[in-house]
């Protein structure tokens, strides 16, 4: 319905009074607040995300769906062939050695490189006795490439229970009989030899001159070394200066040809003193030699 | 008046704390706007004075980030009338404010200027116990002055020490850490109606603002737009406001007089509403348009539509010429000062040794008024407008806002008064446990 009064012109609205009811107000100055406004933009949000993942997270269920969902991922992503190592090559190692060391590692191949545990793998090898040192690296291609540096033996060690090998440090190689000898090697014997290894091998190279008079080295008590002749006879040397000893002696059977005599041991423990024991058919023939060689007059031995 | 005494107190604690919080706002409360400034301090002190550059008044130390402006309602000759109608207008300006400066302001400063402002000077003596004056003695001398009769419902506004005398000597501004045997103090004393600030309490109170401070507008006014020279040498301003026209005097930088008014350029409007037979809004338009009060031959023809809404065509198609309509306006303005030429006689203004007189506020802004001005009250007349502070927008610079401008130079610097001195043991009531503490202290 039309209204009766007729207005003209544009009608205008009563000028609206611009002041903020009080509630307005006080709303305005709360939102104004520093700590409201911060409240406001960075406590609620946070509190509100930290409240659903509790919420979410609260059911036992969720969290093992999640935590299957990630290792399921996981899995796949190991599984892939990128990863996984198809062969094992052992470089510098005997046939021998080389099989030894694929029955400690006894991989079921192909796996994944994550399942691998190279520091485990790599010292479960070099626990084998004829294993110095081994490095263990996954190359591209799925390839697993070990590489042996294997034990040298240096000495045979002849101990109550057989003949082992030992290196030249003196750890265990193997049993004499377990290995083909490349080449001859010195023999020794005696409790705690394996710790002077290096000293044997010196006395050794000093006694070359001796060829195959030589049998071995004893350890004597732990402390000194007896040089043993093919014949049983025995060169005593000195806890001190043992190299220089054997010299001495070699000089002498260079000069007196002391060893084609008929000693049964020469004595260089006292280093002042060389003592020589004869066998008992010399030792007569020596008595008797003096006995006649006495000079009735004056009873001074000569020889 | 011990009651007085810890209300003020508690004013300047809340302006300490404002201070610290870094926020507070200033409000000018007039009769024909109310303003709202938001000031900023800031803890450090990045003004480096520099060749030509001086201490600028103290202004660098805080910054102007929220102001707005509005009309004011409810309010008569400077005085709240109506408290609901004040309130909205305090509301609008201070949410505006706050709103442009993005903070919330809990500390606000308050000049009014109307209350009937009346001005004591007293003195008071005491002789020293000790050789140098200290904080005690000059909380002592203040104490000694005799307050005479304020009248029932008078509140005390400011008490300002104007002028210490030590012995023979005169003119201190500081008498502490001088020797001496006698010292006496010179003190103005401004009371006002103990009503008009009971109302203001509750308007600021249902504002859930806190009052850090009160000042008279006619004082506030003064420091913003008289120079330093003026305040030194003696001045008078004249903060011609809406409804009520304070004015103050200020020698040797302290204000020693101020008095108000009750008329302004609300009442110029009135006039013109009357004389002319149009509405106050229109009559408000036609008076900043083409208002003036000197006449020339030019303004007889100078012809203004005076438009009306009655339906009446002949009385909506009346004009006037700006002459008629200075002749409505001037004899207002000549009343106006002429009353502010009493004050000032009253006053004994003559016996100054400078006579300067600086008009300001809304009212001032009348082309011609300084000719008039200097006719009715002394040749040295001129227009002032309000210190420039940082961060004032430039629509509030103009002398309307000197009040404004001035009441934050007075929060961020405020005057040494009574209350900031404490008061000896004696005055205390007796019994009271604050006094045993007190002469404890002293004694011991």
């Amino acid at each position: 319905m039309r209204p009766l009064i007729a207005r003209r012109g544009p009608v205008t609205e009563p000028a609206r009074d611009p002041a903020p009811s009080i509630w307005s107000y006080r709303a305005q100055r709360m939102w104004l607040t520093p700590i409201y406004r911060r409240f406001l933009r960075i406590g609620l949000p946070s509190l509100a995300v930290v409240m659903a993942l509790a919420l979410y997270l609260g059911d036992e269920q969720q969290r093992t769906a999640i935590w299957e969902h990630v290792q399921e991922v996981r899995r796949e992503i190991e599984d892939r062939p990128e990863f996984r190592v198809n062969l094992m090559g052992v470089d510098g190692a005997s046939p021998a050695v080389t099989a030894q060391i694929r029955g400690a590692v006894s991989l079921d191949l192909p796996i994944s490189s994550f399942d691998l545990d190279l520091d485990a793998l790599r010292a479960r090898i070099e626990a084998l006795p004829a294993v110095q040192t081994a490095d263990l690296r996954i190359q591209s291609g799925g390839y697993l490439a070990v590489r042996v540096v294997e034990r040298v033996p240096a000495l045979i060690w002849q101990t109550r229970d057989g003949a082992v090998l030992i290196d030249a440090e003196g750890h265990f190689v193997a049993g004499l009989d377990e290995r083909p000898l490349e080449r001859p090697l010195p023999a020794v014997a005696g409790e705690g030899a394996d710790r002077v290894v290096d000293e044997a091998l010196r006395i050794h190279a000093a006694a070359s001159p001796l060829g195959d008079l030589l049998r071995g080295l004893v350890r004597m008590g732990d402390r000194r070394w007896d040089v043993v002749l093919t014949d049983g006879r025995r060169i005593l040397l000195p806890e001190q200066g043992a190299v220089q000893a054997l010299d001495r002696t070699l000089a002498l059977q260079d000069v007196a040809e002391i060893l084609s005599r008929d000693v049964v041991r020469i004595d260089l423990r006292n280093p002042d003193r060389l003592t020589v024991q004869l066998s008992d058919a010399a030792m007569e023939d020596l008595r008797r030699m003096r006995a006649l060689e006495l000079d009735p007059l004056t009873g001074e031995q000569s020889g | 008046m011990s009651m007085l005494y810890q209300s003020q107190r508690a004013m300047r604690a809340k302006r300490q704390e404002a201070m610290r919080r870094g926020v507070m706002a200033v409000l000018d409360i007039g009769t024909h706007k109310i303003s709202c400034l938001v000031l900023r301090f800031d803890q450090k002190q990045d003004f480096v004075p520099a060749e030509g550059i001086g201490s600028m008044a103290g202004q660098s130390s805080f910054r102007v980030i929220g102001a707005a402006t509005t009309r004011s309602r409810g309010l008569k000759f400077g005085e709240i009338d109506t408290c609901q109608e004040t309130e909205r207008a305090i509301r609008t300006a201070v949410q505006a404010a706050q709103k442009m400066a993005q903070t919330r302001v809990d500390h606000v400063i308050v000049s009014l200027a109307g209350a009937r402002p009346r001005s004591y000077g007293l003195d008071g003596e005491v002789s020293l116990t000790a050789g140098t004056v200290t904080d005690a003695d000059v909380g002592n001398v203040l104490a000694a002055c005799d307050v005479p009769d304020l009248g029932r419902g008078r509140e005390i506004l400011h008490a300002q020490p104007v002028n210490f005398s030590l012995d023979n000597r005169t003119g201190l501004s500081d008498p502490r850490g001088h020797v001496g045997n006698r010292l006496s103090v010179d003190l103005h004393l401004l009371t006002i109606d103990a009503g008009a600030i009971e109302t203001l309490l509750h308007c600021i109170k249902r504002c859930d603002l806190e009052l850090a401070g009160l000042a008279s507008a006619g004082y506030v006014a003064g420091v913003s737009s008289l120079v330093e020279d003026e305040q030194e040498l003696g001045a008078a301003c004249i903060d011609m406001g809406g409804g009520a026209t304070s004015l103050s005097i200020f020698i040797k930088k302290h204000m020693i007089y101020a008095d108000t008014v009750r008329m302004g350029g609300d009442h110029v409007t009135s006039d013109i509403s009357q004389g002319l037979q149009i509405p106050m809004s229109h009559a408000e338009r036609i008076k900043t348009r083409f208002g003036g009060v000197i006449a020339t031959g030019m303004d007889d023809r100078e012809i203004i539509e005076l438009e009306g809404d009655t339906g009446d065509w002949h009385h909506d198609r009346r004009t006037a010429t700006r002459a008629e309509l200075i002749g409505v306006m001037r004899p207002r303005v000549e009343e106006i000062l002429e009353e502010v030429r009493t004050r000032l006689d009253a006053a004994g203004f003559e016996h100054l040794p400078s006579q300067r007189i600086v008009l300001t506020g809304g009212a001032s802004q009348i082309p011609g008024l300084d000719g008039l001005a200097s006719r009715i009250l002394g040749n040295q007349v001129r227009l002032g407008r309000p210190l420039r502070v940082q961060g004032l927008p430039q629509s509030t610079c103009g002398p309307a806002f000197s009040a404004c401008v001035g009441l934050a130079l007075f929060a961020a610097y405020p005057q040494d008064e009574w209350w900031d001195f404490e008061t000896p043991s004696d005055r205390y009531p007796a019994r009271s446990l604050k006094r045993a503490v007190k002469w404890f202290r002293e004694n011991w």
